[in-house]
This record gives structure tokens, sequence and C-alpha cells, in this order.
């Protein structure tokens, strides 16, 4: 086991030496320098409990993704149908399901061919089981799979969304990622009040522009009563008109998707803040069309089922540019101006969980845990030293090279170290210090049996190892399981683990082992103080 | 320079002579500590029970407003709130359960932090909000069962991995002596009411590592005894081994011990209940491994012939050949 040639020897500072080099970007930065931007830059970020910052989760309903699958399945049956010159009731959908009746029980073969396209969605899973009741009555079931892939759209089209949202408040290295089915992880570091964050991602911004139905009695409407064809949207709580509704056509608006641009600006005539917004070509065509065959009409500008306002429409927009008022405050329209520019969420998300950390706090916990962390580690190190003299001088010298490799793999897998992970930190330092024990008791023991230097060590190396194999493999066993199914620092606290078992069984075994036994031949001591 | 020996050479203590009463202490000890979590409840944070926590520095005063923080808080009609001092006496976390309906509204937890935070920082403008954390009913059950399954599946794994390296009764011990540290680390907290969050769960479950690193240390060194010397009695070879580890278990203990009181005295608050589950995990585990760990093989009915390898065909012709037979 004291058999080290020299590729051995190479071998192995080699490993140590790329592993501490790893960890000096990261110690360069945190000490207030600079390091080169050319240069490769692995580096360990602080978790928010030690940074400060905000943490959010936000979850989506997978109701509300049915939900409006649903109603654009009903839009559909109206318009192929219509189309199809096939006439049909109300169409209704309760239940996970759309059903109508058709007039005349004739028609249900040309019916069924005028749906039968869009029974199956953009992908290759059918999405609609189609049914024909009692000879007339179709209902349009959604399947499981169908609903199942929409979520799935929906939670990457909304990380999108989120992302570009939160990008534009131009944060310092937000991370937005997905989690599970339905949920989206966002960490924005640095960011104390989360209340600007909340308000951005807190809409789903859909944009509708919809004709009023002027018609419509207004004893009606707050009846709650829907004229034929309409329908009834309350007035935003900051609008002129808040506290009451109006019935606006549900059919020929036009949806805010089709933008190519929005930026708040201020009217020019009264000097009040609005958002300005760019039409694509189509939505331009359209929106022409909307306003020169309603000159004079009232439109409703519609956000996330809410009236904003409703102007009349005083002449026919041909470029395509809009400005959309609404009792806007300059942030409340520099707001919208994001949130349309990133597009609307597909779906609502509520805050499920969500965590913030004063940068004051977090100073704090690193400047005590990095205190306490030196003062322990230097009583340590002395305990070791005059306990083993030579041998501890070498096991101290694999524990603080064991910190730095630790770091510096850490930085390769763009490690985040949280409070939790330093405390790992401390659990492996006594699993180094525990090998390192086992290692030097079991050579005390050989010397007290009576064997001679070389052997002894020899002897306390191999024995010693089974044991501290063993008792690091249920360290990684419960490592892994709490990388499994941990959650939060939880999680943190294994990957520390993890990586410190492994760096520490290198340290304490094979790079002592290499120092004793050079030492050994150089010296040949007949004795040894362990 | 003579060398520090914590343990002397050669050191003989009789440990199982007391192992009647050092049972009988444990199995008090755990039936107290089950009493214990059973009537006074583990004081679990907001993280498995939902709810919110703000911690709040008041940054002009001496010592924080406790009592009209109170009152302010109880206006907004959530219910009363939990202020404790944390640290500093000027530094309150303020502890709120979930509000009602929120098992069909998520958000509303987080309504509630974001209605509270405003109403502190209005009444008090030397409040400073150094963190809030706001956890919905379904959040906090997800992270109650993921922290459970964790630790039941790491004790059970590990002590199926014990059992295949040794003998089942090896198995069984570890898995013993494991529960009975953790459970008294439990007892210790449904005792002092301390938060239980996720942060302690990973001290449990470092407890768990910690506690069978030390059995297997010992149980590492009965089998080699139980393979060198088949003549003698069990409880004598029981006590050799656990002489011979003794070196090193104290020494090991002692370092863990030294850097986790740092951590307690020096360290943030924020982790003073993760170090003390540790610090009290260490100790117990610690005694575990020389009186729970070891007698429970001799119960269990492990005996010098237990690692005798089983005679196959050729070794008998070995044996044979060699003359012994």
């Amino acid at each position: 086991m004291l058999d080290f040639p020299r590729w051995k020897q190479i071998w192995l500072w080699a490993l140590t030496l790329i592993a501490m080099a790893a960890s000096v970007p990261t110690l360069v930065t945190q000490f207030g320098g600079q390091w080169p931007s050319y240069l490769y830059k692995p580096e360990v970020s602080l978790g928010l409990d030690l940074a400060g910052g905000s943490y959010l989760l936000l979850e989506a309903q997978a109701g509300d993704v049915a939900k409006q699958k649903l109603e654009g399945m009903a839009e559909t049956v109206r318009t192929k149908l219509h189309d199809a010159n096939i006439r049909i009731g109300d169409v209704s959908t309760s239940e996970g399901k759309v059903s109508f009746m058709l007039e005349s029980p004739s028609q249900v073969d040309a019916a069924r061919q005028a749906l039968l396209q869009s029974l199956n969605g953009t992908g290759s899973v059918k999405e609609w089981d189609l049914a024909v009741l009692d000879g007339n009555r179709f209902v349009l079931t959604l399947t499981q799979k169908g609903l199942d892939e929409d979520v799935k759209l929906a939670m990457a089209s909304a990380t999108d969304v989120v992302r570009k949202r939160i990008d534009a408040l131009g944060t310092k290295e937000p991370t937005i990622v997905q989690e599970g089915a339905n949920r989206i992880m966002v960490q924005v570091p640095g960011l104390q009040n989360p209340q600007q964050l909340r308000d951005l991602i807190g809409k789903t911004a859909q944009l509708e522009f919809k004709l009023v139905d002027t018609t419509a009695l207004q004893s009606d409407i707050a009846q709650g009563i829907v004229p034929p064809g309409d329908e009834i949207v309350p007035y935003a709580p900051g609008a002129s008109g808040a506290g009451t509704s109006i019935a606006v056509k549900r059919l020929g608006g036009i949806r805010g998707d089709e933008l190519t641009k929005a930026q708040p600006t201020n009217n020019q005539q009264t000097n009040e803040p609005v958002v300005q917004i760019q039409f694509n070509t189509q939505g331009a065509e359209k929106f022409a069309r909307l306003t020169s065959e309603n000159v004079n009409k009232p439109f409703a500008i519609i956000l996330d089922g809410q009236v904003i306002s409703a102007p009349n429409i005083q002449e026919p927009i041909l470029g395509g540019t809009s400005i959309i008022t609404g009792g806007f405050t300059t942030d409340s329209a520099h707001e919208l101006a994001i949130q349309l520019n990133s597009g609307a969420l597909p779906v609502n998300l509520t805050v499920v969980n969500q965590s913030t950390v004063s940068a004051e706090l977090g100073a704090d916990s690193i400047h005590k845990g990095a205190i306490a962390m030196i003062v322990g580690a230097l009583a340590i190190v002395i305990l070791i030293a005059a306990a083993y003299g030579r041998f501890g001088i070498y096991a101290n010298c694999a524990l603080i090279i064991n910190v730095f490799m630790i770091l510096g793999i850490m930085a390769v897998f763009n490690g985040t170290l949280t409070l939790p992970g330093i405390a790992g930190f401390v659990l492996t330092i006594g699993a180094a210090v525990d090998a390192n024990v086992l290692i030097n008791e079991r050579i005390r023991e050989e010397r007290r049996r009576g064997r001679k230097a070389f052997q002894a060590v020899d002897l306390g190396y191999k024995e010693a190892s089974r044991t501290i194999f063993d008792a690091n493999i249920t360290h990684v066993i419960a490592a892994t399981l709490m990388f499994m199914f941990g959650q939060g620092p939880i999680k943190g606290f294994a990957v520390v683990l993890m990586i410190g078992i492994v760096t520490s069984v290198f340290t304490a075994v094979y790079l002592t082992r290499m120092w004793v036994a050079l030492w050994l031949r150089r010296t040949r001591p007949a004795d040894l103080k362990v | 320079m003579a060398l520090l020996k914590l343990v002397p050479d050669n050191t003989n203590i009789d440990f199982l002579r007391w192992q009647w009463p050092t049972t009988i202490l444990s199995a008090a000890l755990m039936i107290a500590s089950w009493v214990l979590i059973y009537t006074n409840g583990l004081n679990f944070g907001v993280d498995f029970v939902g709810g919110q926590m703000i911690r709040v520095t008041f940054t002009q005063t001496q010592t924080a407003p406790i009592g009209p923080l109170r009152s302010e808080i109880e206006k907004l009609g959530y219910g009363e709130p939990v202020i404790q001092r944390i640290g500093n006496p000027n530094q309150v976390s303020i502890r709120m359960r979930l509000p009602e309906g929120s098992d069909k509204n998520a958000g509303l937890a987080d309504q509630m932090t974001r209605t509270i935070s405003a109403d502190i920082k209005s009444h008090h403008t030397d409040a400073r909000i150094d963190g809030v954390d706001s956890v919905s009913g379904k959040v906090s059950n997800e992270l109650g069962w993921t922290a459970a399954k964790a630790l039941g599946f790491a004790a059970l794994a590990i002590s199926i991995y014990i059992w295949f390296r040794f003998e089942w009764q090896f198995g069984v011990g570890a898995l013993v002596s494991l529960v009975h540290d953790v459970t008294l680390v439990l007892g210790l907290f449904a005792l002092t009411q301390w938060d239980f969050d996720l942060t302690i769960v990973a001290a449990i479950l470092t407890v768990l590592g910690y506690s069978l690193n030390d059995t297997i240390v010992v149980y590492d060194r009965i089998r080699e005894n139980l393979k060198k010397y088949r003549r003698m009695r069990m409880n004598e070879l029981l006590n050799l081994s656990v002489n011979e580890t003794l070196a090193r278990t104290v020494m090991v203990a002692l370092t863990m011990l030294i850097t986790l009181t740092a951590l307690l005295v020096l360290g943030p608050k924020v982790i003073f209940g993760f170090s003390a589950a540790l610090i009290v995990g260490i100790v117990v585990a610690t005694y575990s491994s020389i009186y729970a760990a070891a007698p429970m093989l001799v119960w269990l009915g492990v005996t010098p012939h237990s690692f005798v390898p089983t005679e196959t065909a050729q070794d008998r012709q070995e044996k044979i050949a060699r003359g012994e037979a």
C-alpha cells in the first residue's frame, strides 16, 4: 500500500491542483478582486440566504388551461360549423366538455366532417373525444393526454414569458426554471422588494379589442342579463367607469397577441401616460378593417377580462399604430408595456411560496458563519497536530486542501453555497478528520503490537481503509437520498456532502498516504512517533 | 514533545457491566421523548405547516416593541401572531398561521404576508424587514412529505447496506441505535419547542449519518475480533472492541463537537437550532454506539461462530491434505 511510483505521484498532484485551481476565481471575486474575462471562470454563487434576494415559487392551475381550452374549442365549433352552413343551438362548456345540439339531425355527418380536423391539436396527441348522443347532440370531451400536452406547452411558454418580463427589470442574474409539471421557480439575487416583480408576473396581460354593443340596455347589464351574442365585461378598478360593466360583442374583436411592439409614452394633448402599440401586418389589417367599419362607435380595450377604457373610434386607423388610454400612472404604463412586449401569459400564476432575505442578514450570516468556521477549524488543526505529531500535520494539510477542492469542484458544477451548505462543509471536515483519526489510531495500535514502523503504517492504512469505506458509503447513501427526495436547504446540504465525501476520502486517505510513504522512504525511521 | 493522548494506551473499561442500567436509561429516554412529542408536539416552522414568517430588525430602538406589534397585527384580522425575539433584543420573528380558505386559494398566504409587511412599515419607520417567508398549505404538505421520505428511505437503505456488508443482526442493531438517536433529538425539540424547520431535517439526516458511521466503526472492529478470537467470551470481546476503538470515538466526537460549538456560539442565529440538534445528536450517537449497538448483538444472537465461513468440499480436501481433519 505504500508503493508510490512517480506516475502515481504526478497523477495525484495533478488532480489535487486542478481541483484547487478551480476555486481561485470564486475566491478572487469574493474578496473584491476582478477575474480577467478572457479566462475560464468557474464560480460558486452564494445562495439567497447568504447573498440576500427574493425567491418566488409560482404555480399554474391546470383547471385554467382546461377552461381556456374549452372556450377556444367552443369558438372553433361556432366558426367551423357556421362556415359549413350548419345551424346549431347554444354551445355550452362545462365539466371538461363542449356540447351543442344540431338543429337538423341529417347534418350529423357533415358536422362531424367539419370538426374532424380540430379534434387533434397541434401535436400528434388526440386532444378531443367526439361522441354523438340522441342522434343530434354533440359532446366533445377533452382527453387527459390532450390536457397534459396543453399544460406542458402553456408552462413552457409561461416560463419564457416570465423570463422576458424579469429580464426587462434589469436585475442581476435571475434564475427562472420550471419545476415539476406546473410550477416555475424564480430567484432574483439582491432584489429586496419583490413587489415590482410580482406586479410584473401577477398579470397574464391578455389584451383584447372588442366592439361595444351600444344597443344593450344598462338595466339588463346591471342585472346580469346578457344580450344575445354579447358578453358582459366589468371595468377595471382604476378605469373611469370603475364599478360598472358594459356589454361587448363576443365576435369580431382583435386579440392583442398580434403586436410587434409596445412602449410607454405620453398623450400629446393631455400629457397623460399612455401605452403606444404597434400591430404586426396581420393585426394592422384587422385593426384597419375594424376601425374603418365602425367609425364613431365605441370599442372596448380589455385587459385580462377587465375594460380599461372604451373610447370612440374617431377615424379609421390604417397605420397599425394605436394608443391605449386607461388612467395609467407612469409606472403602470411602463409595466403594461413590458407585459405586452413579453407576450401574454397563457395561464394565471399564483405565488405559492415566497421568501426574501435582506442583504444585511445575508452578510451577517456569512460573516458569523466564516468566523465560526475559522475558529472551529483552528481548534481542530491544533488538536490533531498535538495528538499525532508529523502524521497530524499531514492530516491538517490534507484538511486544508480538502476545503479548497470542495470549493473548486462546486465551482466547476456552478454550485450554489447556502447556509445548510456551510453546515455540510462542517460535517465533511468531520468525515475527513474521522478518516485520519482511524488511520493514525490504527498505526498506533499496530506499533503497540510490536510491528515495525513501515509495516505498522502499511497495515494501519489497509485496515482503516475498510472501515473508512463502509462509513463513507453510508454518507453517500444518505446524501443521495437527500438529494433525490429533499428540497431547498436539504438539497443544498446534500450536494456539499456528496462532493465533500469524495474529496475527503481522496485527501485524507490517498494524499496523506503518499506523503507518509515518501517520508518513510526518504528517512527510513526506526521508530515512529504517532 | 510528547503527543497528546486523549485515551491512554491499553485502556480497558468494562463498558458492558453497565449494559442493563444503560438499557433502562435509553428505553426511559426514548419513551419520554415519544410522550413529549405526543403531548407537546413539535413546533413546526412555516416550511411544514404553511403560513408566513417575517423577520424584522428595529434599527432605532434597543428592544423591539413586541406588545404594540402584536395588537397592530391582530387588528388586521388574520388571527393571533406568534412573536419571538431572535438574536438581539431588537430583532423579532413574526409568525402567522395560514389564513382561512387557503386550501382553495394558494395565493392567500402570500397576500397576508404582504399586508402584514406593509402594516409594520407604516407603524414603525425604523423597521427593517430582514426576511420574509410565506408558504402555502399545499407546498408545506409536500415539504413535510418529502422530508419524511428522505429520512425514512435513507435510514432503510443504510440498514440494508449494513446487512449486506455484515450480518442481519448488525443491520438491526444499527437501525435500532439510529432510531434511538433520532428519537432523542426529536424529543429535545419537543421539550424546548425550538423551531422545527427544513434545516433541522438536514441536521437529523446528519445525525443519522454520524450515528451509523460510529456504529459501523465499532461493528467493523467486532467483526474483525470475532474472526480473530474464536474462543473469547462474547461480553469480553465486545468490551475489547469498544475499548480498541475508544480513542478514535473520543477524538472524532471531540473534533465534531468543537466545530459545532463554534457554530452554535459564534455562528449566525439562523442556524442555532441546527447546531444544537447536531451537538445533542452526536453525543447521543456516541453513547448509543457503545451501549446500544454493541450489547444488541448479543441479544440478537451473534456468537463467535457467526463469522465462521461455511466449509466447502474444497476446504475439506485441503484440510485433509494438511492432515488437520
